[in-house]
């Protein structure tokens, strides 16, 4: 059967055909939807969130050892965090296959940066498999557990955003078993004291050599015959925007791209005057054919490093067409939902000029303005330890001034280190744990704090108060962040507070309780005297009329679950139908 | 070859783009086309500027159409069809919805969009589809409309597009969803 796929979908299929049993993550755009696809043959593959991507990863090694097809996925800057193991990771794969899969995002749609991560491959010394649609997705990734088994090392398969997303045709097959392997310790292999780890890594760089010549006759790696004049070698994505902007060139199309055909690349370049790279990001093939001593070549200094392509950028690098005309219209940046909880932290904060260090989550957007409620926003974690650096540089007055702002998600991806680093420094941080019982930005996932499994089980439940008493930190307490009042109180005392305290503000995410939304609120325009105060919450759903006043538009407010702008009201005029 | 065709799509989030630009996909599937069909998931959905990208054909290699090269260009809301416009092909169609929704950050709708779009496409189908949702008993059911004022411009079979909408949306809006699609179509077609 022939059926639309997204990459993600495509991966989930996959490991569902070629005999996957444990698939782990911790979600994050683009590559979420791969677990959430993988739930649906939670038959036969065992699936699960972790807290974050090293012990997502660190999970999936075990599996592994353990003798079955294992698969972890994660964003692209997620394999940073899992970056300990990865590196250590040489002999995973000999036993039950070990694909990890990252997402990178060239164009940063939804990420803090656009590291390409093919360069992971050549830093861990593990094989690179690149796909360019949905069916080589499907395909590949049981060709990476072939490659992983084959050699006994682990494979990093590398998606983009346009990958994962984009949907295009594919095949589908039916699931082949693979026998787990039996279990046989061995501590030359997995236990890594120096003397063993000398020895692994003279076998790795043996090793490497021998997926090179793999990678030569590899069908992934492809010559696609076409004008015997014009010369193009890309890799995943890009592919596709060469073949539109060059429909007729002869191709060098490559699959397995580290380590590096460089036989099959130095023929292929002696066959033209010029070869063109078309790689999105970093000149991570071009690098290498260069190194080779292969000179006739021009990639980037043709192809914009920074962004992602399409087929008119790559074209117009080559010198075909012109810039498009583009019409001047304001940006519509994305907001906070309205009714979102997280909307009277930042309002509060605001209102008491009390800056944040944030952290990354559907909160950063309390960035924009109105809010303008966050001074620094780095990576998943970095709040706490970062409102603790300023407080130590600045003097401990300073924590009055600039607490630190983390989703739950977060906090319990890589947040509970930095608490317990503020108390046990002494530091008079304020910690405000957004609990929305949800990660909402990556689409609505389960984590430890939720009480769910991706799975679909009830299961125990972190209770951050408990985890923060027994770190030291005593005013630790839950406060209702649909109650102004409340809000407020609570962090004036909190910031006064000379020492460690945490606050955690509770609010289910609008999007989560869809069903308990009622008619929206409604302004009485004869008493509204236009001042602004409602439109300070940056509400989507509240603008004004020609006069001035307020007007809140029934499509969008979400009623009596919020009441945010009601309770801000300095004359009383804003109210649910009923008693309008 | 038979040439691909491009179909852009652009909106606000919540406005169920993604719900058309499927529904147009498994229409052109069923034709037994290649087709791509590419957006973006994630930070977009929280009421930011949201487009989708659908290409058929017999063989479409980027999932991503290039600038001027949309056969079609739809826009759930006015504004964003004015920021997407330099994608549409010099003989292209534009369909758009006459709905205004104001950006966050801004208090109110900025006032030069009608004028831009008239002269960057003064032959541009304009519907008001969320009256038309309204008519068909729910406003939510824009996105429909859309579909309906937007199949006018491609081959397929009003049957076709009424299949794939039956098979796409819950079971208990299907009558109001083909109303909708009525209706668009009918709106559409001036
Ligand atoms: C290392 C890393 N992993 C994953 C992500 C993707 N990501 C961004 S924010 C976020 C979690 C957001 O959840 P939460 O902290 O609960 O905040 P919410 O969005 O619910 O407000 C994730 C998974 C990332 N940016 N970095
Ligand atoms: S998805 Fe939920 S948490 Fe995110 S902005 Fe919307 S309401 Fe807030
Ligand atoms: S109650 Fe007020 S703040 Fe809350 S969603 Fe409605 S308009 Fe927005
Ligand atoms: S806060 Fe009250 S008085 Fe002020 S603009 Fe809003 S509705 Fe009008």
């Amino acid at each position: 059967m022939r059926v639309l796929l997204s990459g993600n979908e495509a991966v989930a299929r996959g490991c569902y055909e070629h005999g996957v049993k444990v698939a782990t993550a911790y979600p994050g755009t683009p590559s979420t939807e791969i677990l959430e696809n993988i739930v649906r043959y939670k038959d036969d593959i065992y699936c699960q969130w972790s807290p974050n991507e090293k012990v997502a990863f660190e999970v999936a090694m075990g599996a592994a050892f353990g003798g079955v097809r294992t698969m972890v996925a994660m964003k692209h800057v997620g394999l940073n965090v899992a970056a300990d193991p990865l590196m250590t990771s040489t002999s995973v794969g000999g036993d039950g296959g070990f694909v990890i899969v990252t997402g990178d995002d060239p164009g940063m749609h939804s990420s803090q940066n656009e590291q390409d991560n093919r360069y992971y491959a050549k830093f861990a010394k593990i094989p690179l498999v690149e796909p360019s649609d949905s069916q080589e997705v499907k395909d590949y990734v049981g060709a990476a557990f072939e490659i992983s088994e084959r050699f006994g090392t682990p494979v990093l398969f590398r998606l983009t955003t346009r990958l994962c997303h984009a949907k295009t045709p594919v095949e589908l097959g039916e699931r082949t078993e693979v026998e787990r392997k039996e279990y046989e310790k061995d501590t030359t292999l997995r236990v890594v004291i120096p003397a063993h780890a000398r020895r692994l890594h003279v076998k790795v760089e043996g090793r490497l050599k021998e997926i090179a010549k793999f990678a030569e006759t590899s069908p992934l790696n492809r010559v696609e015959e076409g004008d015997p004049s014009v010369g193009v070698i890309s890799s995943g994505i890009a592919y596709q925007y060469a073949r539109d902007a060059f429909p007729d060139a002869t191709f060098l199309k490559l699959g397995l791209s580290f380590p590096f055909p460089i036989e099959l690349a130095r023929k292929f370049c002696a066959r033209f005057e010029t070869v063109y790279i078309v790689e999105e990001n970093e000149p991570f093939v071009e690098e290498q054919l260069r190194y080779a001593g292969i000179t006739n070549v021009v990639g980037k200094e043709k192809v914009p490093l920074c962004g992602e392509l399409n087929q008119s950028i790559v074209a117009r690098s080559f010198g075909g067409g012109e810039e498009p005309d583009r019409a001047a219209v304001a940006p519509r940046p994305p907001v906070l939902c309205p009714g979102c909880p997280h909307r009277s932290t930042f309002f509060t904060l605001n209102r008491l000029g009390i800056g944040a260090t944030s952290d990354i989550g559907c909160y950063t957007l309390g960035v924009m303005p109105p809010l303008n409620g966050i001074d620094t926003t780095i990576c998943m974690g970095a709040s706490i330890g970062n409102a603790l650096g300023f407080e130590k540089a600045i003097g401990r007055d300073f924590a009055k001034k600039m607490v630190a702002v983390i989703g739950d998600s977060t906090f319990v991806h890589s947040g509970m280190t930095g608490l317990a680093d503020a108390a046990y420094n002494k530091g008079a941080t304020t910690v405000i744990i957004l609990d929305n019982s949800i990660t909402a930005m990556t689409g609505h996932q389960d984590h430890p704090g939720t009480g769910m499994t991706l799975m679909g089980e009830p299961t125990t439940k972190l209770d951050y108060i408990a985890l923060a008493k027994s770190m030291g930190v005593k005013d630790a307490r839950r406060v209702d962040a649909f109650d102004m009042e409340a809000v407020k109180v609570a962090i004036k005392d909190a910031t006064d507070n000379p020492e460690t305290s945490l606050l955690v503000m509770e609010g289910p995410c609008a999007l989560m309780v869809r069903k308990t939304w009622t008619k929206a609120f409604v302004v009485d325009t004869e008493k509204c005297t236009a001042c602004g105060m409602c439109l300070r919450l940056g509400c989507p759903a509240i603008s004004r009329d020609e006069d001035g006043k307020a007007v809140i538009d029934p499509l969008f407010c979400v009623g009596e679950v919020c009441g945010m702008c009601a309770q801000v009201c300095p004359v009383e005029c804003i109210s649910a139908p009923a008693k309008a | 070859m038979q040439r691909t065709t491009n179909v852009f799509i652009s909106g606000v989030g919540g406005q169920g783009i993604l719900l058309a630009s499927e529904i147009l996909s498994d229409v052109a599937l069923a034709h037994g086309l290649d087709v791509k069909k590419s957006e973006v998931h994630g930070m977009a959905q929280r009421g930011g500027s949201v487009v989708s990208h659908v290409r058929f054909g017999e063989k479409v290699y980027s999932p991503v159409i290039a600038e001027r090269e949309a056969d079609l260009l739809v826009s759930f809301e006015k504004m964003e069809a004015l920021r997407w416009i330099h994608y549409i092909a010099p003989e292209g169609t534009v369909v758009v919805n006459d709905q205004e929704i104001v950006p966050s950050g801004m208090e109110r709708y900025p006032e030069d969009i009608d004028e831009g779009l008239s002269r960057r496409a003064p032959n541009a189908h304009i519907i008001d589809a969320l009256a038309l949702a309204n008519e068909a008993g729910n406003a939510r059911a824009v996105n429909t409309v859309m579909l309906g004022a937007f199949s006018n411009y491609l081959e397929f079979a009003e049957e076709d597009w009424k299949k794939a909408i039956e098979a796409r949306v819950p079971p208990k809006t299907v009558e109001i969803n083909l109303k909708a699609f009525a209706l668009g179509r009918e709106a559409g077609a001036r």
